[in-house]
């Protein structure tokens, strides 16, 4: 048990959360006071002593049941194996069973919630759909894939509407309606995850379980690559903005009021030397009241870099508290301003969904072009720009060949307080190409790569502490 | 002192008793920081109970909840002692007539006699069990955190005066935080770590109809349905338990038996404090819930091609 154990938490480390030795000896600790064979609280006790962050919790749970998916009998096993018998004695009609039958039974076991009827129709379902070959080195996604096609949840979801309806019709009411809709997703989802369980099962059993959380290694939230993310991890990387930007917004407020290097104050000073005799023991300062930077963001739209600008937007005007104001503009090749969009809504989302829509970016051909942007840029709002705001640049300074143009940041940043370049490329790939960032970064304060969430965070704590 | 309970259902059925319904998670993470005398750090959304389960395993073990609120600012003084200076001053005074020698003047009024002890330290030296509850530990300073450490590992306090002041028991301690920021991984070690999130539809039930008893059964199913539905909207805030309570209590106080979309626009202020929340919620009781196709349960891999 402890070798297991030790596996697991040098999987958990690999998979890049933060373990420490104490945590692992707590772990041990803990389970000997345990039923381990209890899966619930096993699992329970063993995320109490080795995550201490709740982001981190998907991934442990992953790493958890490759690693511990054997160690229980579930009931899916033993009636699977007894199926698999019945099937060559030709006794059990279990084994022959068509896709229609097994919909009705599955649709059955939803209804009465059976949880372990609808273990063994899974196991089942797996059995028939999935076909699993073994020593493939995958994931288990695809054959999840295969599986749900087969069993189509939309007609499961409608079979079990009408069915229920037919036991008991509620009368039309929307409310119950919808009630029992919500009810029988939850079922559903319950359902999906015992397919992927019994999947993720077999395969451990087929390939072992080193190689098998090898292959379902992921990226944490916050380590997710932008330019990559798949859509699962951007709706996490989105779930994870609200809480970042809220830690953040409250860490620089703090700060912000314990700064005390203000200016001698000198009325005071003189007032507090009369108890030390007149002399000035004891200086006082103002309390400096530091003026929040005012944003300006200038975000490449083309397709390359565009999930990475959205992601941005959205962050930085998720802590448009912090800023005296965020102004924003996106391009391609045209250039046009967005910050509209956001003052209309309070809901962050739907305003760069109407970015997408309704922003007037396409000049030419609809190919980044820099220096086109930057110039018109530069024509209309250089008169804007002040000694308080900072303008963030977001793009790979891919050119397509075209003029940089990169005077203008010149002219920005004299006029501005900063200018900042924000650049979603690994840094290996500057420079490579059409792109052009050294170019630019002769005139910018700061030229930062940011790749995933943590270069994020960290470049928004410089900026916003001015 | 520790194994106050036998197994993880006692403390599930130990917390009922105090009208706190535990799930396992919550119970077996309970249970093996009893075992192991450690803290446990409880994280999660704001109003799903994790203060109240300090005060319920208060009840339980029948001993005295000490509570240190956490705010920024708070400092030793506040937290773990402070010398009583006025006292020590009187007590100079009064020594001026006899001439008493300095060093024995010291000892004296650096003696446990002019010690103020404020909650840290009470709970070290009280003799009765305890339960300490640090609340909001996410409100200190980074470097006030540090406070905490030699407490919560050692359960100790080092007076430079006085030496070391060690507890005769292990209290049982939690601390929570509402996540406004990252806690120290130094903190963060020395505790187990419990995520309290909103309860299920079956938990909330049972939760309304023990802390409103003369809810009825149907109604407050009803109730814990519509919430769980509430929060599956993506809103500035979702509604808390003590909310959702005080939803059921509004509804029994204007007499209505069921719930029904006009009930329920009548009185979502209850629930939300966010007028843009509000505005969503009644669109989306108002709107007919067929409208979404059953694939969103399918989910993105139904869709992705291989």
């Amino acid at each position: 048990m402890l070798d297991a154990l030790q596996g697991f938490v040098h999987e958990l480390r690999t998979a890049g959360l933060p373990v420490s030795m104490t945590e692992n000896l707590d772990a041990m600790r803990a389970i000997e006071n345990i039923d381990i064979s209890d899966r619930e609280v096993f699992r329970d006790v063993l995320g109490a002593t080795l995550v201490k962050n709740h982001r981190h919790r998907p991934a442990f749970d992953t790493v958890f049941e490759v690693y511990f998916s054997l160690w229980a009998v579930s009931p899916a096993d033993a009636l699977a194996a007894e199926a698999n018998q019945s099937t060559p004695s030709g006794g059990g009609a279990t084994g022959e069973m068509s896709r229609e039958e097994l919909a009705q039974m599955l649709v059955d076991a939803l209804l009465n919630m059976d949880r372990d009827a609808l273990a063994r129709l899974a196991a089942m379902a797996v059995n028939m759909f999935a076909g699993i070959e073994p020593g493939r080195p995958v994931g288990g996604t695809y054959y999840l894939y295969r599986t749900l096609r087969q069993l189509d949840f939309d007609e499961l979801g409608s079979r079990m509407m009408g069915q229920a309806q037919k036991a008991d019709p509620l009368d039309g009411d929307p409310l119950k309606e919808r009630f029992q809709r919500e009810e029988f997703e939850r079922r559903l989802r319950d359902l999906r995850t015992i397919l992927e369980t019994e999947i993720r099962r077999r395969l451990v059993a087929d390939r072992g379980v080193e190689a098998m959380a090898r292959t379902l290694r992921k990226p944490l939230p916050e380590d997710v690559d932008f330019m990559h993310a798949s859509r699962e991890e951007m709706v996490s990387l989105q779930q994870a903005i609200m809480p970042l930007t809220r830690t953040l917004a409250a860490r620089l407020a703090q700060r912000r009021r314990r700064l005390h290097r203000g200016q001698l104050d000198f009325r005071r000073t003189v007032r507090a030397s009369l108890s030390y005799g007149g002399v000035p023991a004891e200086p006082k300062f103002r309390h400096p009241h530091p003026s929040k930077p005012e944003i300006m963001v200038v975000a490449d739209i083309s397709g390359s870099v565009a999930s990475f600008a959205r992601f941005t937007l959205q962050f930085v005007y998720a802590m448009a508290s912090q800023f005296s104001k965020v102004r924003s503009w996106v391009f391609i090749d045209g250039i046009d301003e967005i910050t509209r969009f956001f003052d209309e809504s309070d809901d962050v989302l739907e305003a760069v969904q109407r970015v997408n829509s309704e922003a007037d970016v396409v000049w030419v051909d609809g190919h980044s072009d820099y220096g086109h942007a930057l110039e018109i840029f530069h024509d209309r709002h250089l008169s804007e720009v002040t000694p308080k705001s900072s303008i963030i640049i977001l793009g790979d300074a891919r050119n397509n060949y075209h003029a940089s143009q990169s005077w203008v940041l010149g002219a920005l940043r004299k006029r501005g307080k900063h200018v900042y370049w924000l650049n979603p490329e690994p840094l290996g790939y500057w420079d490579t190409g059409d792109s052009v960032i050294s170019d630019y970064a002769t005139y910018c304060d700061g030229v930062y790569e940011c790749r995933n969430l943590r270069q994020l965070q960290s470049f928004v704590t410089t900026v916003a502490e001015g | 002192m520790a194994d106050r309970f036998a197994t993880v259902e006692q403390v599930i059925d130990d917390l009922r008793r105090v009208d706190y319904l535990a799930d396992t998670a919550i119970a077996s993470v309970v249970y093996i920081a009893d075992r192991l005398e450690k803290p446990v750090l409880v994280e999660g959304p704001a109003g799903v109970g994790k203060t109240e389960l300090a005060k319920a395993m208060a009840a339980v073990t029948n001993s005295r909840l000490i509570r240190l609120q956490c705010y920024e600012g708070l400092d030793e003084a506040k937290a773990l002692y402070e010398w009583n200076y006025k006292k020590q001053l009187l007590r100079i005074q009064a020594e001026r007539e006899h001439e008493t020698e300095w060093s024995d003047m010291e000892t004296d009024i650096f003696s446990e006699e002019f010690l103020l002890t404020r909650p840290l330290l009470e709970a070290i030296r009280s003799s009765e069990p305890v339960v300490l509850l640090i609340d909001e530990v996410d409100r200190l300073e980074i470097e006030t955190e540090a406070l905490l450490l030699e407490v919560l590992s050692d359960f100790q306090v080092s007076i430079p005066e006085l030496g070391t002041i060690r507890g005769t028991q292990r209290p049982i301690v939690f601390l929570t935080s509402n996540n406004t920021r990252e806690l120290s991984e130094a903190l963060k070690r020395r505790c187990l770590y419990l995520h309290i999130d909103y309860p299920d539809i079956e938990r909330e039930k049972d939760i309304v109809r023990v802390r409103v008893p003369e809810i009825d059964d149907e109604l407050a199913e009803q109730i814990a349905q519509v919430v769980s539905s509430i929060r599956k909207l993506d809103l500035k805030k979702s509604p808390s338990i003590s909310e959702t309570i005080d939803w059921a209590r509004t509804l029994l106080f204007l007499g209505r038996s069921s719930v029904s979309p006009e009930n329920i626009s009548d009185t979502l202020s209850v629930l939300l404090k966010y007028q843009s929340d509000i505005a969503k919620a009644e669109k989306e009781f108002s709107t007919d819930p067929d409208a979404k196709p059953w694939g969103s349960v399918g989910g993105s891999v139904a869709k992705r091609k291989p």
